[in-house]
């Protein structure tokens, strides 16, 4: 068939949804990460994407330096840069919580510049490859494609903790009290729970879902220390079209929103880059808070 | 007169003096400054500071933190590249339409970003610069990766040769000037007069009966289309027009030099520029660890540092500049 003169074949069609779908995988996870941020700290975390390629290289020295395969790297990596997480909390986010968020956006953002100049420093612009685990090598057929398992995995991945982090956050305890944290920190601490310590496990645990989605982007795109900043401003926008209240609403948006990229690539290649972006002008026209999101 | 309006009156007399002291201070600076420094630097340094003045307009004086300000720089110099080079246009009127250009782009994604405020217009402004800098790599007429290179610097006018560095240096000094003098005048009118009340508290302005959308707008549009100046004239002093103009990183360093210099103050951005142009200059051999002092920079500002360095002269001298 043919559309906007660009003849369009059924592999390529599955091949680019199947694309689609592992960047959304990434889309999701980390708008997730912000969107938790956002709820209990009310900031947006600019350096996310730094956190995403460090993830990302944390699996890389772990293999290189401690020899410790995938599997240790997908718990390791995100605890380990959830660690760092919680330390850049306490050492500087913490000082600015009376101040206007603004400050704290810069903040982030200057961090992001270091950690990326750090790494661009020490491995250029060049990447690492990270071999696929052998356990998820090799490709299924599914009769009209071959889908490679580690693409399937990534997908499968990303769902569940993207859908456990949403049940977490409604249906228990924990979440009721972030929730409430959210709403109302001073009463919450009336009922004596340590909301300092809840802000910054949040803070660590958004880090650690960016984390986790690096380890799981590693053995596709290469590890390189440009990764985080190419990913993050169609996350943002990711964000803007989902908006910001809602957990529910980051997942499905960054789904969809990589779906819809990896048609564009199919029907209309020159607008793959940018249709994100409007889309999210187009939302924004008709709803300024973001299709799921409370007027801000 | 009550001691109030007394004590008023002597604060805005000495605000006068010391603006008349600093601005002539500047204007000293730069005529000295090529027969010290490198005219080119300075000529770039300029540019820049015309950039940060435009940035500081939204933020400064509206609160309003962009992120994607270098859409406008960047797509400002491209358009007057292209009008010099292709269209063979005297540096003027290639200027006028790098910078119309800009203030067009500067209406269309402020109409649609003005409507958030705080962070969400941060990120919107992040998402639609992404979206320009897509656009100038896939565009023909900004020939992707390589840019636009050998930008004739034509007569200014039909008279004055530009490709004579002393009297480009003249035009580039004058053309900073007057973007300098403009948001002077646009913050210390009426009209700027609301811009800050509405930073200050929007919903009392709207309850007053004024559309702060429509003065948001205005000033983000004027913002854009000053920023775009700035762009257009780097692209006559540099000969080119690239990619890096357009990139997330310049939309980083405009808010470094701001937040350097000092937000919400008049020679600040010019200052930080200064600093942040020489730092890149007299660094470059560092390589990537310019943007790791960069960024230390940021932190160190935000944390300890948030009035800047004019910011804080001007607290501890009780004037404001």
């Amino acid at each position: 068939m043919t559309i906007f003169g660009h003849v369009i074949s059924w592999p390529q069609l599955y091949g680019q949804l199947l694309i689609g779908l592992i960047n959304g995988s990434f889309y999701a996870l980390l708008s997730l990460g912000l969107a938790v941020i956002f709820g209990m700290l009310t900031i947006v975390n600019f350096a996310h994407g730094a956190f995403y390629m460090m993830g990302a290289f944390g699996a890389y020295f772990l293999l290189q330096l401690a020899g410790l395969n995938y599997w240790w790297a997908l718990v390791l990596s995100p605890l380990i840069i959830g660690a760092v997480g919680a330390l850049v909390e306490r050492l500087f986010l913490k000082r600015l919580a009376g101040f206007d968020p603004l400050y704290s956006l810069l903040l982030t953002f200057g961090l992001a510049l270091i950690f990326q100049g750090l790494f661009q420093n020490y491995f250029g612009a060049s990447g690492m490859p990270y071999a696929i685990p052998k356990q998820l090598s090799g490709a299924y057929n599914l009769g009209f494609m071959f889908l490679p398992v580690y693409r399937g995995w990534v997908i499968v991945a990303s769902m569940v903790v993207c859908f456990g982090t949403w049940l977490v956050i409604e249906k228990t305890k924990l979440g009721a009290y972030l929730r409430a944290g959210t709403e109302n920190p001073t009463m919450v601490r009336a009922f004596g729970i340590n909301v300092p310590r809840m802000v910054t496990l949040t803070y660590a645990f958004g880090v650690a879902l960016a984390a986790f989605a690096g380890v799981l982007a590693a053995p596709i795109n290469q590890v390189r220390p440009g990764m985080g900043a190419d990913i993050i401003a169609v996350v943002f926008a990711v964000v803007v079209i989902g908006g910001m209240g809602s957990i529910l609403g980051s997942i499905l948006t960054g789904f969809v929103l990589g779906v819809v990229e990896g048609l564009t690539k199919v029907f209309y290649p020159e607008a793959s880059n940018t249709v994100v972006f409007v889309i999210m002008a187009i939302v924004l026209l008709i709803r300024p808070a973001g299709l799921f999101g409370r007027t801000a | 007169m009550s001691v109030k309006a007394v004590v008023a009156a002597d604060v805005t007399e000495r605000n006068r003096k010391a603006n008349a002291v600093a601005f002539g201070v500047m204007v000293a600076l730069i005529a000295i400054a090529p027969f010290v420094a490198y005219p080119f630097f300075i000529m770039q340094a300029l540019c820049f500071a015309l950039f940060a003045c435009a940035f500081n307009l939204l933020i400064g004086y509206v609160n309003l933190l962009s992120l994607g300000h270098a859409m406008f720089l960047g797509l400002a110099s491209y358009v007057c590249a292209h009008a010099a080079k292709v269209w063979g246009l005297e540096p003027v009127s290639a200027i006028a339409i790098g910078v119309l250009a800009a203030g067009a782009l500067g209406f269309l994604t402020g109409a649609l970003a003005i409507r958030s405020s705080g962070i969400y217009f941060a990120m919107i402004t992040v998402a639609f610069s992404q979206m320009v800098y897509f656009f100038c790599v896939e565009a023909p007429f900004t020939h992707g990766e390589d840019g636009i290179q050998a930008v004739p610097q034509g007569r200014a006018l039909g008279l004055f040769d530009l490709s004579n560095p002393w009297i480009l240096y003249v035009f580039v000094a004058i053309v900073f000037l007057f973007g300098f003098l403009s948001i002077q005048r646009i913050v210390n009118s009426p009209f700027g007069e609301i811009l800050k009340a509405i930073r200050e508290n929007e919903p009392r302005v709207v309850s007053l009966g004024y559309r702060s959308m429509q003065y948001k707008l205005a000033a983000f549009t004027l913002s854009a289309a000053l920023a775009g100046l700035a762009g257009a004239t780097k692209a006559i002093v540099a000969q080119n027009a690239s990619l890096t103009d357009v990139s997330f990183a310049m939309s980083g360093e405009v808010v470094l030099m701001t937040l350097v210099g000092g937000m919400g103050t008049f020679y600040g951005p010019v200052l930080g520029a200064l600093i942040v142009v020489s730092m890149q200059n007299y660094l470059a051999q560092f390589g990537e660890w310019v943007t790791v002092i960069q960024g230390v920079v940021f932190v160190a500002c935000v944390l300890a540092f948030r009035r800047g360095i004019v910011g804080e002269l001007a607290a501890r001298a009780k004037i404001s500049l």
